[in-house]
């Protein structure tokens, strides 16, 4: 191994870096100045500091975009990698401004660093193709949201769903260990690339096909893909809106990013084919079944639900099945359509949990029923929940529609020749058809039932007001001229 | 120049939206102003195309990395649906004058369902005729499901299920024939030249073909029609007789016939009698002809007579295109219209001029009300739509249910015989909901109406003068529209419908 500064090192990960100082600033100025500030400017004064690390990472990854490949994988940046950054940086700029205002803890500045914490778990997952630091990020991103989950104090069901999440995201990650230390066994390099160089082989080793299971059933954990989605229900029901939020959002995206990288490159030469008539074994095939299971399982139990927060958990679920297609099709083009996909569904989920933090605010819940009649209560968050659920729903021109046409075309324009895979298009088809009903449900509830007597409008503060539009905004405009995300990916 | 019809009516729901709230009488007028300042783009474009051959109208590049654009193009076809979609839009919203509740929201939802009907008869690229036929789903669901009557939230997701069930198939074939063929075009002008393999056509035409026939009304996927139809509101159910069930059948022509020709050609096989598609979907719609008028004969509601009657005349369409014959063709986009206009004009009778006045719609009560005293101008309306209706010659009903007749004769001359049949029960049923509910007996027990019902409004004469006048227009003179058809369906387009084998 070549000799290697450490302070070149540095200046390669300085985003990161940035972040964390900015994550330090939030902690030592509330701890220091504001102790005995009355918690709205303690508030504001954190995620103010925390937009403005994670704008200034924004800033340096434009002002300097690096190319490199370090310590035999440990760090890889390449102008995709950072673009993912980039997303994931604004979607904490966003979670953190929706933050402002809200109630639920007095500890403020933790709140915020944890979040900027996690963000910087994320930036590191992906841009890293070795076991090791893989499995160190994703720690350091798993504790963080743990804690995020558990962070209303006052609820009994926050603490239940950060212990369940707790308990489950442990023997994942033993799973993704076991899996990983398997890998290492047979191939003797932790780096991904090396791994699939020594894969190839007519016949599949059976430990092989033990770890590909084993770091499928460690990642599907954190896509929350069936059967591996046990613990999305309960946290995103229990864990603090914000924290739901950012857990359904940005986390996502970084563990699609992952899951990706360690399936297609880590393990090239195993892919096997899940092709009608055409099957192979290797890691297509499992993904292919948990995809089409979560597709299934998703929406299905999604139509029982009927507080929203656990609606959006199973369709989380559903749409990670979606999103599962990007990967099994394993091409450049697939791979954009599933950043592309995550991205924008991200952002979607983000904005649909202001909407909910608000009425729970307002009306101390989050069943159907506490969504009653909100378009004449405050017409413009119902609007944007129109967006938002249409979207999920795949309702053109909305991102969420051009985001599954890409996804779906992709997957069969992966098998050429051949439109092997068309049985998994016409379930997810079938499924999302199936998907408009929950989410007109919701609806139903915001546009035509009418409110309970007596209610008032909502106030809703300016800042909230101006992020949601701004993410309708951004849902519509990503749908309408998806190019603008496309030639970026 | 008829891009702006979309835009129009988008800008319209927009300036509503920024309406401040409880505006009712402001609403409407913007709502009437954008709707014939559509009507007036459409008429203009109507009289420059001479012949119906096929004009772009805008083409722009929308996705250029996956070879998408933005093309909106018009021929003979779009332009007489254009033509009625304008015209149902205008009487529509006369016939929703009385609008009050949340009359703001109203006109915006109705009028974001016109520039979405507006754009899908102007697409020329499938992924942007998808788009526009998805968002016409949405506010179809709010404008039953909030302004409705009978069982609305039941109607409304029963309706916006089905269609959407429908555009998931369709959605299918989209991305599929986007894949095989290349994944460079979704052109429809491009893809229509495309060698498709037979053996993709013949799973991909009957997918389309059910996924936009169930907005048609195709016998047995029908069944959202009458239901969704009835609980609408007045305007609501205008457009969705007159105009979005059109938008299924237009799929039916300008995607599935034109895209996969092939589809129609005979399986080389026979099973229980059927040798390919073609005889599937025409028995399909004969039995939704037959059918939709038996039903339509011992409804009770008023207005579940007008909606069974829309299956049964949608049925003409259908089993017209499946004639494969010129003069089918061309008798199923002109029934089309002519369903369009009159299924409208029925439904305004029924929704408007008689259950808002005597609100209720049951037969039986209706006949011992003794309407024709009460509002003859109800009563003559309903009189001359009904005789529109059962094809009375002069009225545009007649020259399209001939043609259609005539071109089945020449391809199943039975299912000729049981159309006429299904003409037969169409004049019985019309016959009866008018005996029944204008001129019931004045027998004893009868109740003079107590209080004298509100008399006729201005906008909604004006409204049944315009949908009467279009219809006798037609009827007289079928030229007008046929002179753009015709053409239409002998461009280069639709070569592999009339070059198909064994044809």
């Amino acid at each position: 191994m070549t000799a290697f500064s450490y302070l070149s090192l540095l200046h390669l990960v300085l985003p990161e870096v940035i972040v964390v100082i900015a994550a330090l600033c939030v902690l030592s100025v509330d701890l220091m100045f504001l102790r005995t500030a009355e918690a709205r400017l303690r508030g504001s004064v954190g995620a103010l500091l925390s937009v403005a690390g994670c704008a200034a990472a924004i800033g340096w990854i434009l002002h300097t975009p690096q190319t490199a490949n370090v310590l035999n994988g440990m760090l890889v940046l390449n102008p995709l990698a950072q673009r993912v950054q980039i997303a994931l940086l604004i979607l904490t700029m966003l979670t953190v401004l929706i933050f402002i205002g809200s109630t639920f803890t007095e500890h403020i500045s933790e709140y915020l660093s944890l979040i900027l914490l996690a963000t910087v778990s994320m930036m590191f997952l992906v841009s890293t193709q070795n076991l090791l630091v893989i499995f160190l990020s994703l720690e350091l991103l798993s504790l963080s949201l743990y804690i995020l989950a558990a962070f209303n104090k006052r609820s009994t069901r926050s603490a239940e769903a950060a212990l369940k999440y707790f308990i489950f995201g442990g023997i994942s990650a033993a799973f993704l260990l076991f899996g990983f230390s398997l890998l290492y066994g047979l191939s003797n390099s932790i780096n991904l690339t090396s791994i699939a160089s020594t894969l190839h082989g007519p016949a599949l080793d059976p430990l092989l096909l033990v770890a590909i299971v084993m770091v499928m059933v460690g990642l599907g954990f954190k896509v929350a893909a069936a059967p591996f989605h046990f613990w999305a229900p309960d946290v995103y029901q229990g864990a603090p809106t914000i924290s739901a939020g950012f857990i359904a959002s940005s986390s996502k995206v970084a563990s699609f990013f992952l899951l990706y990288q360690v399936m297609v490159i880590g393990l090239a030469g195993a892919e096997g084919s899940s092709a009608w008539h055409g099957y192979a074994s290797g890691w297509v095939p499992v993904v292919a079944i948990v995809a089409a299971l979560s597709m299934v399982l998703g929406n299905l139990v999604a139509i029982m639900q009927t507080s929203v927060r656990r609606l959006l958990a199973y369709s989380a679920i559903a749409h990670g099945g979606y999103t599962l297609l990007g990967v099994l099709s394993h091409t450049d083009q697939s791979f954009s359509a599933l950043l592309y996909y995550a991205i924008t569904y991200a952002l979607t989920v983000l904005g649909a949990f202001v909407v909910v933090a608000l009425v729970e605010e307002e009306t101390g819940g989050d069943t159907l029923s506490h969504f009653a009649g909100l378009s004449r209560r405050a017409p413009v968050a119902a609007f944007c929940m129109m967006i938002f659920m249409l979207s999920l729903a795949g309702i053109p021109p909305l991102a969420g529609f051009f985001g599954k046409f890409y996804l779906f075309s992709a997957a069969l324009a992966s098998t050429p020749g051949t439109i092997g895979l068309l049985w998994l298009v016409i379930l997810a088809i079938a499924m999302s058809a199936v998907s408009l009903y929950y989410y007109l449900k919701v609806l139903k509830y915001i546009y035509v039932t009418d409110p309970p007597a007596g209610t008032a409008p909502i106030r809703i503060s300016v800042l909230r007001q101006a992020v949601l539009c701004l993410i309708a905004l951004s849902v519509v405009l990503l749908g309408c001229a998806p190019n603008l995300l496309l030639h970026w990916l | 120049m008829l891009a702006w019809t979309i835009y129009i009516s988008f800008l319209g729901v927009l300036v509503l939206l920024l309406l401040p709230k409880n505006s009712v009488r402001a609403a409407r007028i913007v709502a009437l102003l954008t709707a014939i300042a559509g009507f007036a783009v459409i008429a203009a474009g109507f009289l420059q195309q001479r012949s119906g051959e096929l004009v772009t109208v805008a083409r722009v590049p929308w996705i250029p990395s996956l070879g998408i654009e933005y093309h909106l193009a018009s021929d003979g076809i779009s332009l007489t649906l254009l033509l009625l979609t304008g015209i149902v839009a205008v009487s529509g919203i006369l016939f929703s004058w009385n609008m009050e509740h949340r009359a703001r929201e109203f006109f915006a939802f109705y009028l974001a369902l016109i520039g979405s009907v507006y754009g899908v008869f102007l697409s020329f690229d499938l992924l942007l005729l998808f788009v526009f036929y998805e968002l016409a789903i949405i506010p179809k669901y709010f404008l039953i499901a909030i302004w409705g009557s009978t069982r609305r939230e039941y109607a409304a997701m029963k309706l916006v299920l089905y269609s959407f069930a429908g555009s998931a198939m369709v959605l299918i074939v989209l991305v599929a024939a986007y894949v095989v063929a290349g994944s460079r075009t979704l052109d429809l002008v491009q893809l229509a030249q495309f060698p498709f393999p037979v053996h993709f056509q013949m799973w991909a035409f009957p997918l389309v073909f059910v996924g936009f026939g169930i907005l048609a009304g195709l016998w047995p996927f029908h069944t959202w029609a009458p239901t969704g139809h009835v609980a609408a509101p007045t305007g609501a159910s205008m457009l969705l007789a007159g105009v979005v069930m059109k938008l299924g059948a237009y799929g039916c022509l300008r995607v599935a016939m034109m895209l996969f020709p092939r589809g129609l050609d005979a399986w080389g096989f026979h099973v229980l009698g059927f040798g390919s598609w073609r005889d599937v979907f025409a028995l399909l719609a004969l039995i939704g002809i037959v059918y939709g008028a038996m039903v339509a004969l011992v409804q009770r509601d008023f207005k579940f007579v007008v909606g069974y009657s829309s299956v049964s005349h949608m049925g003409f369409v259908l089993l017209g295109l499946m004639t494969l014959q010129q003069i089918g063709l061309d008798g199923a986009v002109l029934q089309m219209f002519s369903h369009g206009i009159l299924s409208g004009l029925l439904f305004a009778v029924v929704g408007r001029m008689v259950y808002d006045r005597a609100h209720t719609r049951d037969l039986a009560e209706l006949e011992k009300t003794h309407l024709s005293k009460a509002i003859p101008f109800a009563a003559g309306t309903f009189v001359v739509a009904a005789m529109a209706s059962i094809g009375l010659p002069g009225f545009s009903g007649f020259v399209a249910e001939v043609q259609v007749i005539l071109g089945a004769w020449h391809a199943f001359p039975l299912f000729a015989v049981g159309a006429g049949v299904g003409i037969v029960i169409g004049i019985a049923y019309t016959w009866r909901a008018m005996q029944k509910a204008f001129f019931g007996a004045p027998s004893r027990g009868t109740v003079a109406v107590a209080s004298p019902l509100p008399p006729i409004t201005l906008p909604e004469r004006l409204g049944a003068f315009i949908l009467i006048g279009v219809s006798i227009l037609i009827g007289l003179y079928p030229q007008l529209l046929l002179r753009v058809i015709v053409p239409a369906l002998h461009s280069p387009l639709f070569d592999g419908l009339w070059k198909g084998s064994g044809r």
